[in-house]
Formats: structure tokens, C-alpha cells, sequence
């Protein structure tokens, strides 16, 4: 027994001594980052992560070869704590899910039947698969083999369904997919992703300039999920509320129902999730990375800026919004009049952006109040200068000088901040677009007598929108059309008594496609108003280049005073830090316009900041259309009528401020939904087939 | 000479680890889906089994024998094995480190194969000579290492295949391994 003992004491202490004199003689420097971070990995030893063993993955963190958040079974703490160690921004540590951004499955046409093996990537190498589709999901689940976790399952319509709450983000199904339809990507990468030629997209979403998925968020419309179509609009969009009021929706333009019926009225079902929030007094969450502590300057509170901070903010950087005017929200607030954007919703709105901890400092205006200098000095490692296009086009006609002669801009901006300007009896406002439309119902509420509208081409050409225009004429609005102004005529005291204008008839077509108007000889006209609003059109106001340093003098404006910019990147051509986007950059266009360019710029100034070259998006779309998918005929639609847009009586409205447009009560909502085709690339669900069409 | 040949042959394939003798079945089930971590594992069986069939022939010739505490043999088996494995983990990160890319985490899961043991065990109770259990350590595990390897050839085939939902995965795998035992039955008759 005591030999036994012995044995085991020594075989014991051989075995012990032998180990730690071999750790002592083998010791090799390793990193000790790695051990450090082996600590905050699971520790399971299991795999998932497609190294051997938890060392293993750590190691390829230290060497750079994984990102922090490997470990597929890690909390969020613990991604978190391995990209402080790695000193990394932990932004792009947040965790990654897989999304299947396919779901026309079964019913894209069958090109061949297949017989063959069983896997995805032996079916994409015959002629890239059995449907028609280039772009779609082959059916064949590769992905669903491939995924370690069970968190993809083939669905009822024959693509594969992820299941987020069982998702690690391991990417094994992104490795699988013969196709870039499975897609493993955190929410900041979803945030910044932009449409590609070869995305799974219907012609709405083609067309958005903000890319919003619309058919996704129209399908949770109509499953009642609202709170989820709402968060879909944000993905792409923080100013939905505006947006669902005022955007003249070119998506609509493209609709495929549209091609046999009238197209589903996106934006007011946009509209009515929006809506649908703030009525519900809860305000949806909105996640954000965890904070880089890294700081951007954004300045400018308009729509371009605020798209800008609320993006640069969700990926987790500290924005700080500098405005020169008393309240944020930019032409929106100031340009566009309470009847058509009520001052409360836009509140309610800018609140839920800035409340993600973006900062705001109002009443201080660039070039004057503050300059390039002291935002460097302040530590803003990137700025971007979306200034809107705030300085009206003058007439630059004799008289246009004269008292009770008003810019469309400078008119809107002091009404809608609450100043009694002096306003006559009668008024003209010279101009055919949404500013000049703005102008005129404006006036009408506040008290004028009679409101015409000078336009110097016709009703057909008028670049406001349609529904726009209808509802000034419901108002009755007068127009003269093929009318230039030639001279403002005063009395003695110099205030206006009429305008004159010289008669046009249309000429030749020009670049823009419109037929120009040629003044006809002799036909002088005079009408007879006291008021005069001039909105043909605004450029940026460059005047923050005369007082400042001298290296904003270096930067680049075109001969329209627009920042001269990369239309891809939105990156300054002259100072690298500067980025831009919205009106400054393009001169007036839409809201949504400036929205999207806002997001545009985040992914630059984010690819900035991280050190990395600032590439355009590969194959990226800009709201090109995708060739397959435009159709000159739809079989399978039985027209519906559209959805009204339910607004407030003539009468009521025309006195007042009061919003006219009413948001769709939910049944007439849900119905309007239901108009849409769901539509993709090239499927779609027709009206009356869609059992059949999943069967063929 | 012939005598070590026929010992070899036998042990690859007439007595073949996992598929005769049915040890170490954890590895060959959880490291056969793909082919590469099955070499990855074959190749660290063929390693650790060597060293551990010397080292625990030695232990029991020259101490447990002796000091006639046979009993004793499978717990110093188990502690020697484990202490070997770190030692030869160790000692291959410093000296030859892209073998130590190469095992990875299969040099230290084998601390715990029954497979190793197994094949000790066998070498100690056949009473075989320093030379013969070298050899048998050896061959067993190329025979391990043989099956794996078809095994997870075989396998990824399957998972490309159209299996009814009761048998996928693991089902299929432990009919297809039955399958596979009762051909290497076949080589029976040859020694």
C-alpha cells in the first residue's frame, strides 16, 4: 500500500515538475492582449465562430483578422470589452444579424426544372438558378444547412426565414449563399447600406431618394404591426411625420400597380404609421451603438442636417447640430407653412431625433457667431455644412425694390416666426414651384382679398406639386400663366400698385425638356396688386465666406454658390473634413432629396473618421432603375380604387392655419395596404393568382 | 519484420479502432462533418497515440510491474496521458509552431480520448514487446485516423443529398458508420 501511495505521489510530482519546467524552457511572448481577451469570450470552446477554440479567436482579434464581436455566444458587454482592449470603436462591435433580404421565394417564374444535387451552389452554376430572377433566393436552403444555431428555417413561400432572437451573426449563411441575398450585418452596416444594381428592390424603393424598403413597411402596415413599419421608415428616414405631409412622393411615380390602376398611395400610408406614434403618445425605441466618443459637427438643423446627426448618432458617434436660426428643423420649419406642416408635429418630431443625445446650440450662425477654427479648436474631427438654399433670386426687374415687394423665402420664413409684415389687399406672387405655392396659400390665410399666381409657362409645366396646385385652385387662387414680369410700377410714397408683365407663348423645347416661352411684342399687361412675393428659386447663402479664417476661403463653391462636392461621397472638393448634402449641395430640391444625401454623407464622414478611403458604393443605384425591372404591362390587377387623401373643407381651412391634409383613418389605411403588390425585382403577388402562381 | 507488418495491418484494418473495437466515437462523430478538421484530428491522434503508447509501456514495464501495483495502471494512465498532452502542447508552440497552427484545439480535446486510452490499455494487456506496442500505437492510430477521413468524405456528400427529415445529421451518421463497420468486417478473415 505504501509503495502504491509513494507511486502515485512521484508519478504525481515527476508529472508536476516536468510541466512547470517546461513551461519555464517553451515559454513563448505571446500578446497579452490575447489572454485578456480569452477572458471576456465565452469560453465554450465551441466553434461557432469558425476558429479552433476560444484562444484561437482571440489570437485573430489581436492580429486583426476577426472584429471584436467573434465570439458568437458573447454578450454584448463582452463585445464590448474586447473592442476597448483592442482600442477599437465599438460602433462596428455591435452585434450582427443575419436578414434574408429576398422574400419573393416561390413566386418568381421558373426558368428550367431542376433535378439535380440538392444545394444552392450547384443549382446557381446552371445558368445562376431555376427563376428568372438573376438576383433572388434559390430555394434550396444552403443557408439552412449551413447555420449552426437553428435560427434559419425554410418558410411557407420557399425562401429561408431568420429567426433574430436565435441568430449569432456567425456569417456561416452569408458564406453559403451562392447569391448576396443573405446578408450578416450589424445595425450600424444596415444603417449606412445603400441600394446596388443588383439589389432585391421594387421600383418604389428603386426611385426613393431616401431609399427607403417601402414594401416592407407597407407589409407590416398591413399585418397591423405599425410600430415595426415604423421602425422600417427609420432605417432610412427620421423625418417621417414630415415626410408623410409633404413629400411629393416620386415613388408613387413608379408603382407598379400604377401601370393598370392608379399606385398605392405610399406616402400617406407612410403618413399613417407616423401618425399611428405620435398618436400613441409612446415613442418607438430607436437603438444606437455604443458611444465612440468621437465628435462631429453638423451644422445646419434642416432636414439634410438633421438626416446627417440622427444617422452619424445611431452608429455611435457625438453630434453636435449648429443652428443659426432660433429653432431646428430648417426650411421645413421656416419654408413650409403651418397649414401644410403643423409646428407641433415638427416638434415632436426634431425631440425624438435630439433626445438620442445629439446636441443642439441654436441662434448661432456660421460665420459669424462661429467659424471653421473654433469647431476645429473644439475637437470636431468632421463637419458637415448642410445649409439649405436660404437666399431668394431677386426679379432684377425696374421697381422690384419698391415697398410691399417680398422674397418667397424671406416671406415665409418671417410669417411662419410669427411677424406681421405689411401686407396690402391684393398680391401676386411671381413663380410656379412649391415655394411660390407656399407663398400664395400663406397669404390667403393671412387676410389678403384676392392672391393671383404669375407664372411665365403653363399649368402643365408648374414644377409644384400636382395635389399642390389643385388644392390652391379649391382655394381659389387666381393664375396667370404665360405672363413676365416687366416692371413694378409704384405710386409717390414708392409702395406697389401693379405689375406689369409682358404676355408669352411657347417656343421651342429647352435642355430642361419644357418648351421656353418667348415674349410676345407689345403685349404689356398691367395688374393691378399691392403685394408682391418673387419665389423663382434660392441659392445657398455663401456670405459665411466673407468673415471668417482663411481656410474656409479655401473652399470650393460652384458659380449657383452650392458647396462644390463629390456627388457620390458628398465630400467637400476642396477641404477633406467638410462634408455636404441637401439644398447646399444641389440647390433647392426635395426634402427627401436632402434626407437621403444626409445619410450619404454619414457613411463618408464615418469611413473618414475610421481611417478608411472614402469609395463611392459599389455599383451603387442612385435612383437609377434597375432595366428587368420596369414593365410596360402588369397581368393578374383588378384596378381598386386608390384611398382619398381625406382634407379639410374650402371653407373651413382657407381662414386659418389649421392643417388641411387629415391623416387615413386606420380601415382606409389597411385597405390601401392590401392595394400593394409587395413587389421585388421582378415578382410581385398579383390580385387574384397568388395561390396559383405558387404553385407553378 | 513480417511479424510487425501483419501486427500493422491487423490493427488498421481487421481490429480497427473505431470501427471494430468501437472506441473514441465522440471525435468520430463530432470532427467527421468537415474534411479538414477530420485531417486536423487524425493527425493529432497519430501524434499524441505514439507518444502516449511509449510512454505508459515504459511506465508499466519498468514501475507498475516491478512494484507489482498493476491496479493502479488506469489512474497513472490517465495522469500521464493528460500531463504528456500539455507538455507536448507546449513544447511544439515554441519549437514547431506551424504544426501547433496546424492541430489547434484537437491537440488538447484528445487529452480526454477514450481512443488513446483504449490502444495503452491494449498494448499492456496483449503484452506486447517495446517494438511490437510501437508499432500496434502506431497503426491504430492510422487506423483512426483511415476511418475518419472516409467517414467525413462520406459525410459531406450526405449533407448535399436529399435525407428524410427523422434520419438528418447524426442518424444518418451512425447508419452510415454501422455500414462502413460492416465492410471493414470483410478484412475478418485476412490475418
Amino acid at each position: 500500500m505504501t509503495e502504491a501511495l509513494l507511486f502515485m505521489l512521484g508519478i504525481g510530482g515527476v508529472c508536476g515538475l516536468v510541466l512547470s519546467y517546461a513551461s519555464k524552457i517553451f515559454y513563448v511572448y505571446e500578446d497579452p492582449r490575447i489572454a485578456m481577451i480569452e477572458n471576456n469570450l465565452a469560453g465554450a470552446n465551441c466553434g461557432g465562430c469558425g476558429y479552433a477554440g476560444c484562444s484561437s479567436a482571440a489570437q485573430a482579434v489581436v492580429e486583426g483578422k476577426a472584429s471584436p464581436s467573434v465570439c458568437v455566444i458573447s454578450s454584448s458587454e463582452g463585445i464590448a470589452k474586447v473592442a476597448e482592449i483592442m482600442g477599437m470603436d465599438p460602433g462596428s462591435a455591435s452585434p450582427r444579424v443575419a436578414n434574408n433580404t429576398c422574400d419573393g421565394g416561390k413566386r418568381a417564374n421558373t426558368k428550367y426544372h431542376y433535378l439535380g444535387v440538392n444545394s444552392c451552389k450547384a443549382l446557381s452554376g446552371f445558368f445562376g438558378g431555376q427563376r428568372e430572377c438573376g438576383v433572388g433566393c434559390l430555394g434550396l436552403g444552403d443557408c439552412i444547412k449551413a447555420c449552426n444555431f437553428g435560427a434559419i428555417d425554410m418558410g411557407p413561400d420557399g425562401f429561408p426565414v431568420v429567426d433574430e432572437t436565435m441568430c449569432v451573426g456567425c456569417g456561416a449563411c452569408e458564406n453559403a449563399c451562392p447569391k448576396n441575398i443573405l446578408q450578416v450585418k450589424t445595425m450600424s452596416e444596415r444603417l449606412l447600406d445603400f441600394n446596388q444594381e443588383d439589389g432585391a428592390l421594387a421600383p418604389c424603393s428603386q426611385r426613393c431618394p431616401a431609399e427607403i424598403n417601402i414594401p416592407k413597411y407597407i407589409s407590416e402596415i398591413k399585418k397591423g404591426d405599425y410600430k415595426a413599419a415604423v421602425q422600417t421608415i427609420r432605417m432610412r428616414n427620421p423625418l417621417l411625420l414630415s415626410c408623410g405631409r409633404v413629400c411629393p412622393h416620386p415613388c408613387e411615380d413608379l408603382c407598379r400597380r400604377g401601370i393598370e390602376d392608379e399606385p398605392v398611395s405610399i406616402n400617406q400610408l407612410k403618413r399613417f404609421a407616423a401618425d399611428y406614434e405620435m398618436k400613441s403618445g409612446t415613442r418607438v425605441p430607436i437603438t444606437c451603438a455604443p458611444d465612440n466618443g468621437r465628435k462631429v459637427a453638423v451644422i445646419g438643423g434642416g432636414p439634410a442636417g438633421l438626416s446627417c446627426a440622427y444617422f452619424l448618432r445611431r452608429v455611435g458617434y457625438q453630434v453636435t447640430i449648429f443652428e443659426a436660426m432660433p429653432k431646428l428643423g430648417g426650411i421645413i420649419r421656416y419654408g413650409i407653412p403651418e397649414y401644410r406642416l403643423p409646428k407641433k408635429v415638427l416638434d415632436w418630431e426634431i425631440e425624438g431625433i435630439t433626445r438620442l443625445g445629439i446636441e443642439t446650440r441654436t441662434n448661432v450662425r456660421f460665420g459669424s457667431d462661429f467659424g471653421l477654427g473654433s469647431l476645429v479648436t473644439a475637437g470636431y474631427e468632421a463637419i458637415f455644412m448642410g445649409i439649405g438654399a436660404w437666399k431668394d433670386y431677386s426679379l432684377g426687374i425696374p421697381g422690384d425694390h419698391l415697398e410691399g415687394c417680398y422674397n418667397g423665402i424671406n416671406f415665409l420664413s418671417r410669417s411662419a416666426m410669427g411677424e406681421k409684415l405689411p401686407l396690402g389687399k391684393k398680391a401676386c406672387v411671381i413663380g410656379g414651384g412649391n415655394t411660390a405655392v407656399d407663398c400664395a396659400r400663406t397669404m390667403l390665410r393671412l387676410g389678403l382679398e384676392k392672391v393671383y399666381m404669375v407664372y411665365r409657362r403653363t399649368r402643365k409645366e408648374m414644377p409644384a406639386n400636382e395635389v399642390e396646385i389643385v388644392a390652391s385652385e379649391h382655394e381659389g387662387i387666381d393664375f396667370v400663366f404665360l405672363a413676365a414680369p416687366s416692371k413694378v410700377i409704384g405710386n409717390e410714397d414708392g409702395h406697389v400698385t401693379h405689375l406689369e408683365y409682358l404676355k408669352m407663348e411657347l417656343g421651342e423645347p429647352d435642355a430642361s425638356g419644357r418648351r421656353r416661352p418667348v415674349p410676345v411684342e407689345g403685349s404689356e399687361t398691367l395688374l393691378e396688386v399691392d403685394t408682391i412675393v418673387t419665389a423663382i428659386g434660392q441659392s445657398p447663402d455663401a456670405s459665411f465666406k466673407e468673415e471668417t479664417s482663411r481656410r474656409i476661403s479655401e473652399l470650393a463653391l460652384t458659380r449657383w454658390s452650392t458647396i462644390d462636392n463629390d456627388p457620390t461621397t458628398l465630400q467637400s472638393t476642396s477641404i477633406p473634413y467638410i462634408f455636404t448634402g441637401g439644398d447646399s449641395a444641389t440647390g433647392p430640391a426635395l426634402v427627401v432629396d436632402a434626407i437621403g444625401a444626409g445619410r450619404r454623407a454619414a457613411r463618408s464622414i464615418d469611413l473618414f473618421l475610421k481611417g478608411e478611403k472614402i469609395a463611392p458604393v459599389e455599383k451603387s443605384l442612385q435612383g437609377k432603375r434597375i432595366e428587368e425591372s420596369v414593365f410596360t404591362t402588369v397581368p393578374g390587377i383588378t384596378p381598386i380604387k386608390r384611398a382619398e387623401m381625406p382634407e379639410l373643407p374650402v371653407n373651413e381651412r382657407i381662414r386659418s392655419f389649421v392643417e388641411v391634409d387629415q391623416v387615413l383613418p386606420e380601415d382606409q389605411a389597411l385597405k390601401e395596404a392590401n392595394r400593394c403588390l409587395n413587389c421585388c425585382r421582378t415578382c410581385y403577388n398579383p390580385d387574384n393568382s397568388i395561390k396559383e402562381s405558387y404553385n407553378a | 519484420m513480417g511479424d510487425y507488418f501483419v501486427l500493422a495491418i491487423s490493427c488498421i484494418f481487421v481490429n480497427n479502432i473505431l470501427l471494430a473495437q468501437f472506441l473514441g466515437n465522440c471525435p468520430f462523430l463530432g470532427t467527421s462533418k468537415k474534411m479538414e478538421t477530420a485531417t486536423g484530428m487524425a493527425m493529432a491522434v497519430v501524434f499524441v497515440l505514439v507518444m502516449a503508447g511509449i510512454i505508459t509501456w515504459i511506465t508499466d514495464t519498468y514501475l507498475l510491474k516491478p512494484l507489482d501495483i498493476e491496479f493502479l495502471r488506469t489512474l497513472s494512465f490517465i495522469l500521464i496521458i493528460a500531463s504528456l498532452v500539455q507538455f507536448v502542447e507546449m513544447f511544439l508552440k515554441k519549437s514547431i509552431p506551424a504544426l501547433y497552427a496546424g492541430l489547434g484545439i484537437f491537440l488538447p480535446l484528445i487529452t480526454t480520448n477514450c481512443a488513446v486510452m483504449g490502444v495503452c490499455l491494449i498494448n499492456i494487456n496483449e503484452e506486447y514487446t517495446f517494438m511490437q506496442s510501437l508499432v500496434s500505437s502506431f497503426s491504430y492510430a492510422v487506423g483512426f485516423g483511415l476511418a475518419l477521413i472516409l467517414f467525413a468524405g462520406i459525410r459531406e456528400r450526405i449533407n448535399i443529398a436529399r435525407v428524410p427529415k427523422p434520419l438528418q445529421d447524426t442518424s444518418i451518421g451512425l447508419v452510415t458508420a454501422g455500414m462502413i463497420a460492416l465492410s471493414f468486417f470483410a478484412f475478418k478473415g485476412m490475418v
